[in-house]
């Protein structure tokens, strides 16, 4: 493999793995001060355990993505210099804008919401964890409407000098009509997992404990599966904008998630094949007629473009070459995401179901509570590697192919030893992290009270 | 004064926060063992910065944020550049956040032992690998005319460079010695303010080395002067150290580390990576930056949010201004 590939790799590997604790870490702070703002309002004992449980669980997470976040940011400038050189002027102000307006907010105000039990009133102390959440969304923004603008660039011009695409107009950028419907798309994504987490945890607990805070848990598992259930339809709602948007700015994207070769008019949504994607033939694939019309256009009748009339129009466009992704992927993380996501919802609404009016859940409903929080973070995933390789092989779509924009100096083997070592620190990391999420998940709900405290000792949360 | 001015400052303004900040937090991760004797000593010595140093470290992703917005050739060069220690750096940044968060986590005495030691070397690396990168920064790289890095590992690891990652933590060994003075009581506080005077001493021979040498290879009289500043602002903060004044002793290694950082970037200005094959090839405020477009949205931005940031991470350090007390109990 050479630096490009590698590279490539070592993107895939380490934003896949950064990702899978985005969406835990945005959905459980909000859930987190939600319930703090339960116990706030009604200084019910469950809302403060409920809290300090999931927080800590919250805590756990946050500290992986901030991590692996310092990497996303460094290996910009160190494995694609060129990408950097070529996007800095524009790319750059969303990301410094994340810095100071989300990261300062997220780290500082973490810091005084673990160790602030104690020293702060208690409304301040709530406010603190709120504002840790207004970090965390600001920074969902930002770096989405950076990413949007990789997918469709807007408010930039292009200088031929430079060989570099240059701001012309911050607004647009913010407004991207992609990021407009990405963020909304994210959160909600985000919020299937945390209500999957609250909720499977709650089960657990629910089943192996039974009678050990059956009230504070039957809470907790009714808020998420709702919360999971309500996450779901706006991503259901979203995602179908995003459909149509994509249409319109990437319709390859479309087609390669619908593995459509030629153009069609109406247009059937694939549920899935059997057999080869290659385009050379259709063995066998169920179809659901004028469905992919009315999710790209909004019109039951509307014309989706094919493969093969884009890749030829991209040829005079662009230039010989080839303008497809990667087929067999992107259909298949497109269906996916889709699939797995929608089955977590049907698991939620079931699991609302049985325990409606103070039932209490089955022995065997204990095997929900790994799929439900694991179904929407792995859609979570799919999703995005849907969208980015879905965006090959353009790196800024359009202006910028991913080839054009790895480091030169830097040797394959540099890239191979960070990819090696990212990889192994990533997976004795991840052991780490689930054993110490399961110890705090089974130590469950801490004492009614939190011990008097009069002194600077350090609450459980401290080190 | 020039956006690219402005924004040269702003980001030194960062690396300065940055190091003035981390440095201490570096330095105290590099202590529990020498200065505690058992767990809850050694839990008080990392609580002393456990409020803080996410804060912190924020510095550090802003100043390159910072970077990559106004100057996309500096951060394009300098990261694949500096790839390795790069990457040495970021391994031990991920092990120590990991290790400082997990620490508490168990209340197992093996397990909050090897997040110690995890610490220390998180602390210890990215310390030492940060002297090295700015002292290479500061005397200059190869680098074509294309701006492309074109050393090999060899020419990243000379004696100045090697004396710049000492000095550098031991500076910060020094810095944090006097934090946790500042923030314990009793044995822990006598033992640190003991061993900020003996690495004091050690911080003003490296420091003044390391700075005597780099202000010889590129240095002008602006540069000299801060850096004279920077050493003996040092000197005054052993010797408030020695007096008792705890406070003041933290004033001036605090000082004195940003003014080291200072010092480095007035004499490199204008360039911002010198180019150790041809001048012409280094790389300047003025062909590295951005559009003045894109300089003027980032100025309003830093301008409404810098003070922001600043005023509510200081009244962190203002609500957590109590001293830290050792709990008798050996695990909660």
């Amino acid at each position: 493999m050479d630096t490009l590939d590698l590279a490539r790799w070592q993107f895939a590997v380490t934003t896949a793995y950064h990702f899978f604790f985005v969406p835990v870490t945005l959905s459980l702070v909000a859930i987190t001060a939600g319930l703090q703002t339960a116990w706030y309002r009604t200084s019910k004992d469950k809302y403060l355990r409920l809290t300090r449980f999931y927080g800590t669980l919250f805590l756990i997470n946050i500290a992986m993505g901030v991590v692996t976040g310092i990497v996303q940011e460094f290996q910009f400038g160190m494995n694609w210099s060129d990408y950097s050189r070529f996007v800095g002027d524009v790319f750059g102000a969303p990301l410094a804008l994340e810095g100071l307006l989300a990261f300062f907010l997220e780290s500082t105000f973490i810091g005084l919401w673990i160790f602030g039990w104690d020293r702060l009133p208690k409304k301040v102390h709530l406010a603190c964890i709120w504002m840790v959440v207004l970090g965390t969304q600001l920074s969902a923004y930002f770096i989405l409407a950076a990413n949007s603008w990789m997918q469709n660039p807007v408010g930039f011009r292009y200088n031929a000098e430079r060989g570099r695409a240059e701001l012309t107009d911050i607004g647009a950028v913010l407004t991207n009509k992609i990021v407009l419907v990405t963020y909304p798309h994210t959160i909600f994504a985000a919020f299937m997992v945390g209500g999957g987490i609250v909720a499977g945890v709650a089960i657990w607990h629910l089943v192996r404990r039974p009678g050990t805070d059956t009230a504070a848990f039957r809470t907790a598992l009714r808020l998420g599966a709702v919360t999971l259930i309500i996450a779901g339809a706006g991503v259901a709602l979203t995602g179908d904008q995003q459909g149509k948007v994509m249409t319109e700015v990437q319709p390859m994207k479309m087609a390669a998630a619908e593995a459509l070769y030629e153009s069609e008019q109406p247009a059937s949504f694939s549920l899935f094949t059997i057999g080869t994607l290659d385009g050379s033939r259709e063995i066998y694939s169920a179809k659901l007629p004028y469905l992919l019309s009315f999710l790209a256009t909004g019109q039951f009748d509307g014309e989706v473009q094919g493969i093969n009339p884009l890749q030829k129009a991209y040829e005079q466009l662009y230039g010989p070459g080839s303008y497809k992704p990667n087929i067999p992927l992107t259909y298949w993380t497109f269906r996916l995401m889709i699939g797995v996501g929608m089955a977590s919802v049907a698991i939620a609404a079931w699991l609302l179901w049985v325990t409606r009016r103070g039932r209490a859940p089955n022995r065997w409903l204990l095997w929900l509570a790994v799929p439900l929080p694991l179904l929407p973070l792995v859609a979570n995933v799919f999703g995005w590697i849907f969208t980015e390789t879905g965006r090959q092989p353009w790196l800024v779509f359009g202006l910028l192919p991913t080839a054009s924009g790895v480091s030169p100096s830097t040797t394959s083997a540099e890239v191979l030893v960070s990819l090696i070592g990212f990889t192994l620190l990533y997976g004795v990391l991840a052991v780490v992290e689930v054993k110490l999420m399961l110890r705090s998940i089974r130590a469950g709900l801490a004492g009614p009270e939190p011990e008097p405290d009069e002194s600077d000792k350090p609450l459980s949360f401290a080190y | 004064m020039e956006l690219t001015t402005v924004w040269f400052l702003v980001i030194a303004g960062l690396w300065i926060g940055y190091f003035v900040l981390e440095g201490f937090d570096f330095g105290v991760g590099m202590l529990p063992r020498i200065l505690g004797r058992n767990e809850p000593e050694w839990r008080a010595v990392i609580t002393t910065i456990g409020p803080v140093w996410d804060g912190n470290e924020v510095w550090l992703i802003v100043a390159a944020g910072a970077t990559f917005a106004a100057f996309p050739d500096w951060y394009a060069t300098l990261f694949s550049g500096f790839y390795l220690p790069l990457f040495a750096i970021l391994v031990a940044l991920i092990l120590r956040g990991v290790a400082l968060e997990y620490r508490g986590k168990r209340d197992d005495p093996p397990w909050r032992r090897r997040m110690d030691t995890l610490i220390t070397v998180g602390s210890l690396v990215p310390a030492l690998l940060w002297g090295i990168t700015f002292a290479n920064l500061v005397r200059g790289i190869p680098i074509d005319a294309r701006h492309e890095f074109v050393g090999g590992l060899g020419d990243l690891f000379g004696p100045f460079a090697l004396l710049g990652g000492v000095a550098f933590t031991v500076l910060f060994v020094a810095h944090g010695a006097i934090f946790v003075a500042l923030k314990t009581t009793g044995e822990i506080r006598q033992r640190a303010n003991r061993l900020a005077a003996l690495g004091g001493v050690a911080a003003v021979v490296l420091t003044g080395g390391f700075l005597g040498w780099s202000h010889g290879l590129r240095g002008d009289n602006a540069s000299v002067v801060v850096a004279g500043v920077a050493v003996v602002a040092l000197l005054c903060g052993l010797l408030a150290n020695r007096l008792g004044g705890e406070g003041w002793a933290f004033v001036g290694t605090t000082v004195a580390v940003g003014l080291t950082i200072a010092s480095l970037f007035v004499a490199m200005f204008p360039a911002v990576l010198p180019s150790t094959l041809d001048p012409a090839w280094s790389l300047t405020t003025a062909n590295a930056a951005s559009t003045p477009y894109t300089l003027r949205v980032l100025t309003v931005i830093a301008a409404i949010f810098m003070p922001l940031v600043m005023l509510y991470q200081g009244w962190t350090y203002w609500v957590f201004r109590r001293r830290i007390t050792v709990e008798p109990v050996a695990v909660r």
